[in-house]
Formats: structure tokens, sequence, C-alpha cells
């Protein structure tokens, strides 16, 4: 019942959203959080209601749902027909559909659970600010994209969904509009993640053309029909070309640019859209093309490299910058970079269960930091806090718990899905990514610093904080400290759901999205480069010594971080020195300004770098051959307009002076100086005729009088 | 005392056709011109009554008449002609008068 009307979903909080969009101005606030954070509960509950009847329905395979409404693009009537790349003719098809499977219950019960705490949430943090009814009217409006973007059952479905969170993404980091950094920080993300979606959209075309079909279940069936070689090279290009599209929403090298910069909306939407949900998106994206990924080992690894490299190179960058939120925006990139080198090697199962436990530390870390900047009447220096731990009780125990999850400590939530990755990463195409894993190594250990000073500026260390900010300091309401708890609970309690077999569990998890991915660990195996093994083979390699060995570094890299967090900074006093700045200025620069990518990207791409008068980069190459087509080509086309324009003066003369002047004003001139005497006999006045009368007159009397 | 006879006449009217050829050939004013006119015309009355007295009879005395009332009709519409001309140019400069020679 729940799941015939899963459409409902989305329109839940869509409805939300329209409310606000044309009421919201003259509604009460306790009207505003009935309607949007009633709309999310509502649809939190459904989404819950129908996953039960879905695993009811489904009864252990993992066999897709699918709920089409209508067909939305295209018709099989031969108007919108393409010839697909063997020359048959396939009809431009996307219905407006609705597919679940394990994949998609996950992501649908973990954005709409988070997504209905940070709008409790919300309802506190956003109790002072201007723009009530328009924030939460666009967090409705982000979930209805989000549902839509998870629940599609085709590529253009998702796309939608696809785009709406980008366009509330911008909407977010612009809510306050009036602050220029703001209003540029919106303008980056959109345009960075359009760079994205150009990739996302080439990608899906191509695989319509290759594949015939926009929906996920007949693109399935097509690549897992053995019709396709491994390392297709169009499979391979739609898969490179999609990825750059996750690479876009899901903030990788190279387009993570905007992410950090995306802090500029207020701080739920950081954890709803910038940390739990939207940015995982392209994570949900690769996994859902699973079936396309496995057959291009090269886009696969590229999907690796770029994982492990974002994941290492945002954590060096969060290591030293001291805006709270920022430290935590490169924390994401670099936690989303965990998620690709997962999905690069094939664990997808591993990477979409980082998603899961990462979206619940990840909202609590925002959520806590939004508390902490609530208590701190909006400071964000994490150089002007320090011994918050008593003041704001819960806040510090629920941030906390979310450190000690995502540094991966047992056995909070992060340790499971991190040491999974990590695990996979070694033990995957026979050792050929040991080199990454070694990359994922260094960034846990990075991420246990990172936390740890975060955790020790804010909460242990000596008061930093000026007298006015300290007199102000105040536990968040109820509305904000609850959802905190809640999410804290997650964060201890997720990745239990997934407990290993080395440690006696049963990994459900796992075996919840087998299914969807089971096929691609055949192909994998079949092509002998895989951990994900079928499943007897799997649990084999899991008891394996080493992993137990790896688990132990992990935590030992957790515990190091740790440390030298708490002995740099556990007593870190008014004017404190980052230690890195003292014992390596050079490299303590170049992480503080973030390797300078951004000013990079200024000397490529965005034209803001000029030596002279001569634009940089790519904008300068457009303004030189802009330079020469002005120049060169239109001054040859100008050239040859010049003597076609100097033929046509002398052509022109010789019609006006020798055609028109001879040939047909002669004889009017000639005719006219004929004329000239005639008319001295006409010249009007009216004396000279009676003159000349009167003259006429006497001759003729002297005539006739001589004769 | 010299009797007048018919040519001291004829002498008065070609000395008054004369002066009014004059005026007409000289004078701008359309208004002196249709005086000028006028006294052609008296000159050729003149010349009518002198020779009417003598051949004794009334011919020439009764053209005479038709004249002057001549006159009196050619006056008035020249006159007419002239004042609704000048509400149009504001002028009664003859040599200004000259739109009909194109």
């Amino acid at each position: 019942m729940f799941l015939n009307h899963i459409y409902l979903i989305p329109l839940f909080p869509a409805f939300g959203a329209v409310i606000m969009f044309f009421f919201g101005r003259r509604l009460q606030k306790a009207t505003v959080n009935a309607v949007c954070v009633g709309a999310v509960v509502v649809a939190f509950l459904f989404a819950c209601f129908t996953v039960v009847e879905y695993t009811h329905f489904a009864h252990g395979t993992g066999h897709p749902f699918e709920k089409i409404l209508y067909t939305w693009l295209g018709s099989g009537d031969g108007h919108l027909n393409f010839v697909k790349r063997d020359g048959t003719t396939a009809s431009f098809n996307a219905d407006a559909g609705f597919l679940l499977d394990p994949l998609s219950s996950i992501w649908l019960l973990f954005v709409t659970g988070v997504g209905m705490l940070i709008h409790i949430y919300s309802t506190g943090y956003m109790a002072h600010e201007g723009g009530y009814y328009r924030f939460f009217g666009y967090l409705n409006l982000f979930m209805f994209a989000m549902l839509t973007l998870i629940l599609a059952n085709n590529y253009m479905m998702l796309f939608v969904g696809w785009e709406g969170v980008g366009l509330c993404s911008y909407l977010l980091i612009g809510f306050y509009f009036h602050r220029n950094s703001a209003s540029t920080a919106a303008n980056k993300a959109f345009i960075v993640n359009r760079i994205g979606d150009a990739g996302f959209i080439l990608g899906a075309l191509t695989l319509a053309w290759y594949l015939g079909s926009f929906r996920f279940t007949d693109i399935n069936v097509q690549a897992r029909g053995g019709h396709f070689a491994i390392g297709d090279p169009v499979l391979t290009a739609a898969a490179l070309l999609l990825f750059i599209g996750a690479c876009g929403k899901s903030a990788q090298i190279p387009l993570y640019i905007w992410l950090p910069d995306a802090m500029e909306g207020p701080t739920p939407v950081s954890a709803l859209i910038h940390a739990a949900t939207m940015v995982t998106a392209g994570v949900y994206m690769v996994a859902r093309s699973n079936a396309v990924f496995v057959l291009a080992p090269t886009a696969m690894k590229t999907v690796a490299i770029v994982g492990a490299l974002t994941a290492v190179f945002a954590a060096s960058i969060g290591l030293v910058q001291n805006d709270i939120k920022r430290v935590l925006a490169y924390s994401t990139v670099s936690q989303l970079g965990y998620m690709f080198l997962a999905l690069g090697v094939g664990a997808f199962a591993a990477g979409v269960f980082h998603v899961f436990t990462h979206a619940f530390f990840k909202a609590l870390l925002f959520l806590g930091s939004g508390s902490v900047i609530h208590a701190m009447s909006g400071e964000q220096d994490m150089r002007n806090m320090g011994d918050l731990r008593r003041r704001i009780p819960t806040t510090h125990w629920t941030m906390l718990v979310a450190t000690l999850a995502i540094a991966g400590i047992f056995p909070f939530a992060g340790f499971f899905s991190k040491d999974e990755i990590l695990w996979q990463t070694w033990a995957s195409e026979g050792g050929a990514y040991r080199i990454l894993w070694f990359v994922g190594y260094g960034t846990a250990l990075m991420t246990a610093f990172y936390m740890f000073r975060l955790m020790y500026l804010t909460f242990y260390s000596p008061s930093r904080m000026s007298h006015e900010a300290e007199h102000h300091v105040h536990e968040s309401p109820k509305s904000m400290t609850v959802p905190l708890v809640i999410l804290a609970l997650c964060s201890i309690g997720a990745g239990w759901l997934s407990w290993p077999h080395s440690l006696g569990g049963s990994a459900h998890f796992e075996k919840f999205l087998e299914p969807v991915f089971a096929r691609e660990a055949v192909v994998l195996v079949e092509e002998g480069k895989s951990a994900q093994l079928a499943a007897g083979e799997k649990e084999a390699e899991h008891t394996d010594k080493t992993e137990y060995a790896l688990m132990f570094l992990s935590l030992a890299a957790a515990g190091v971080g740790w440390g030298m967090a708490r002995h740099s900074y556990a007593r870190a006093a008014k004017g404190y020195k980052e230690p890195i700045a003292v014992d390596a200025p050079p490299l303590y620069k170049l992480l503080y300004n973030k390797w300078f990518v951004d000013e990079g990207y200024d000397y490529v791409f965005t034209g803001r770098r000029k030596v002279g008068k001569v634009r940089l980069g790519v904008m300068g190459a457009g303004e030189a051959s802009s330079w020469f087509d002005a120049k060169v080509i239109d001054g040859a086309v100008n050239d040859v307009g010049w003597v076609t324009k100097a033929i046509a003066t002398i052509s022109t003369w010789w019609d006006k002076w020798i055609i028109d002047g001879v040939g047909v004003n002669g004889p009017a001139i000639l005719a006219r100086m004929i004329s000239y005497p005639a008319r001295l006999f006409e010249w009007g006045l009216v004396q000279w005729y009676a003159l000349v009368m009167v003259a006429g007159l006497l001759g003729f009397g002297v005539y006739y009088v001589w004769k | 005392m010299v009797p007048i006879t018919t040519l001291h006449y004829l002498v008065v009217a070609a000395a008054l056709f004369v002066l009014g050829a004059i005026g007409v050939l000289t004078r701008r004013n359309v208004v002196i011109v249709l005086m000028s006119i006028e006294l052609i015309l008296n000159a050729v009355n003149l010349n009518l009554v002198a020779f009417s007295r003598m051949w004794g009879n009334l011919h020439g005395q009764i053209f005479a008449i038709f004249i002057v009332v001549d006159a009196a009709a050619e006056a008035a519409a020249g006159l007419g002609i002239l004042i609704a001309f000048f509400r149009n140019k504001e002028t009664v400069n003859i040599d200004e008068i000259d739109l009909l020679k194109w």
C-alpha cells in the first residue's frame, strides 16, 4: 500500500515548499514549522513504512520495485526516436518512474531521517534569523529534489533531482544574499556544479545511445548481458563522463573547490546539503551505474585514484584551517574521497556504507558546530574559542561522539565503514591498489589529527574568548540538542549494521546491498581482480590475519592522530602557535592557503590574472583568439571589403558623371539652355509686358506714319 | 481768344494718355497702376467726347458713358482682386505679383 504510492514521498516536502512559496510571508513561525517540519516527518514515516513493505516485497532477493506513473519524455509513436549505435531505432523514452531497491532504500531512509532531524534543529537555529519561511521553503524544496534524485528510475528523472538539489544548494548557500561573500560562494558552487552536470548529461546520453534506454533496470540488463567486452571504449567514456558529474556534485578533484566556500550558508544547510545528503549524490549515481562502471576498468581506476587523492589532499588542508566550519568542509571532501576510493576499487557496498555512517556523524559535527557558533554569538574562528566543554555540555559530548566516529575509533560508526574501505583497498585487484591504501591510511591519521585539533581548540584548551562572547555563552535550546543526541546515538550504532565477519558479525548491511552489486562481484571475479569475491571466498579472505593487522593499524593511526592533537593543542592559550607553522613555515603557508588551488584556477580558468594587459589561462586564450579573429580574420575580410568598396566607388563615379552626366543630364541641360532666351519674354513683370505692348504700338504707329 | 477746336481736345487727351501710360509702365504700386489705367480710359473718353462734339451727334458721348461704367466695374474687380491678393502676400508691389508666369 505504501509501496504503490512511493511517489508521494517527494511530494510531501514539495507541498511544503509550494505553501511557503505562495503564502510563507504571511504565516506565523509556528505554522511554518508545522507545515515544513511536518512534511518531512510525514515523508520520513512514509519512507520507513515503504522500506518495510519493500523488504516484504523483495523477500531478501533485492529485486527492484518500479512504479511508473506516466511517460514523461518521448513516446513510442516515433516522434522522438534516435538511431542507436547498431543502426536500430529506439525511442527517446523517460518515464516519471520510481525505483526502490536496497540502494535507494538506504538513501531514502537516511535522507529523510537526517533531513527530519535537521529540520527540527533549524527551528531552533534559525529562530532569530530573517527569512524564516524562505529558509524552510528552500529546505523543503531540497528534500523534494533529493528524494526525486534517489527514487528516480532513469537518468533523466535523476537529472531533474540532480539539478534541483544544485539549485537549492545555490539558493541556500546564498541565503544571506546581502553578504557579498555568500552570493559569490553561491555562484561558485552553481558554476562549478554546472561543469560536472555537463559531464553527467553527456554520459547519460552516451549510455542511452549505446544501450538504448535511460532506465537503470534496462541498462543493467544490457550491461550485464555479456554483450560488451570489459574495457569497451564507449562504456568507458560514458563512465568517465558520469564520473565528471559525480566530481562536480560530490566535490572531488578538480571540482571540489566550491564545497569549502559553500560554508557561507547557514549551518543546518551545511549539515544537510553539504555534508550528509546532496554531496553523496555523486556516490549514489556511480553506485547506481555500477553495472557500467565494472565494464570500464579505466574509469574504475580513475575513480579510485581521484578519490584517494581528494581524500588526502582535502585532509591536508583541513589540518591548519581555523574556521570551525571550514575544517569540517575539508573533512567532508576528504571523506567523500574515501567513498569514491571504495567505489573505484569495486567495493561498492563499503562505499555506500561509508556514505551511510558519514551522513550521521558529519551531520552531527556540523550541527554541533552550529550549536557552538550559536553559543558563541556567531563566532566561527577556533582561535577565539576554547574551554566550552562545561558551558555547553550536550553539544560537547555529542560532538565528541561524532569525532570518535569520524576518527575511526572502535566501536563507533566510522570505524566499521572506514576500516572496510581500507581493507577492500588493500585486498582488491590482487593488491594493485596497495599504494592507494597507504594514501587512505595517511588520510585516516590526518583525519584523527584535525578532528581532535578541532575538539581541543573548541572544548578543552584554555578559554581564548573575548569577555563579551564569554558572557553570552549558553547551551542551545531543546529543539537543537535533541537532534544532536539522536544523531549521536546513530553515530555510535550505525556501524553495527555491518559488523564484519572477522569480528564475529554478519555484515547485514552488505548482505542487504548484495543484490544490487552482486553481479558486479561475479564479473570482477571472472576477470580475476576483485576483493568482492563470491560469498564463500569472501569470508575466507575476511578472516585473513592481514585484516586484523590492518584493523589494528587504523586504530593505531587514529590513536596517534589523537595523541598528536592533544600534545599540540590541549594547552593552547591565547596567541598559541600552530606546530606546523613553527616547524615547517613554507608547508604551513601552502596548506593554510589551500595549496593555492583557487589562485591556480585564477591563473588557468577564471581569467582574473593578467601580465600587463595580457590575460592568462583559458580566458586569455579566448581573448587571444578573439584578438586573432578581430585583427587577422576580420582584417582579411575587411581588406576584401575595401577592394569591393573601391571598385564600387569607381563604378559609382562612372555612373554619376558619365552615364547620368553625359547621357541623361546632358540633353536636359541642353534643353534648359535653349529655354533661357524664351523665358526672357515671360519673366513675370506685368509692366514689362505693358512696355513691350506700348513699344509695339509705337512701332506700328511709326511704321504707318512714315510709310 | 483762340476758339477751342477738336485739336486742342486731342492734345489734352494725348497728354493724359501719355501720363497714364507712363504711370502704368513705371509705378510699382498696383493702386497707382489702377489709377493710371483710369487716366488712360479718361483720355479715351475725352477723345470720344471731342469727336462727338465735332460731328454734332451723341454716339461718342454714349460710348464715353459706357466706358465710365466699364471703368467703375474694372476698378471694383481690380481692387477686389488686389485686396484678396494683399491678404495672402501682404504686398501691393507689382514686381512681386509674378506667380502666373509659371
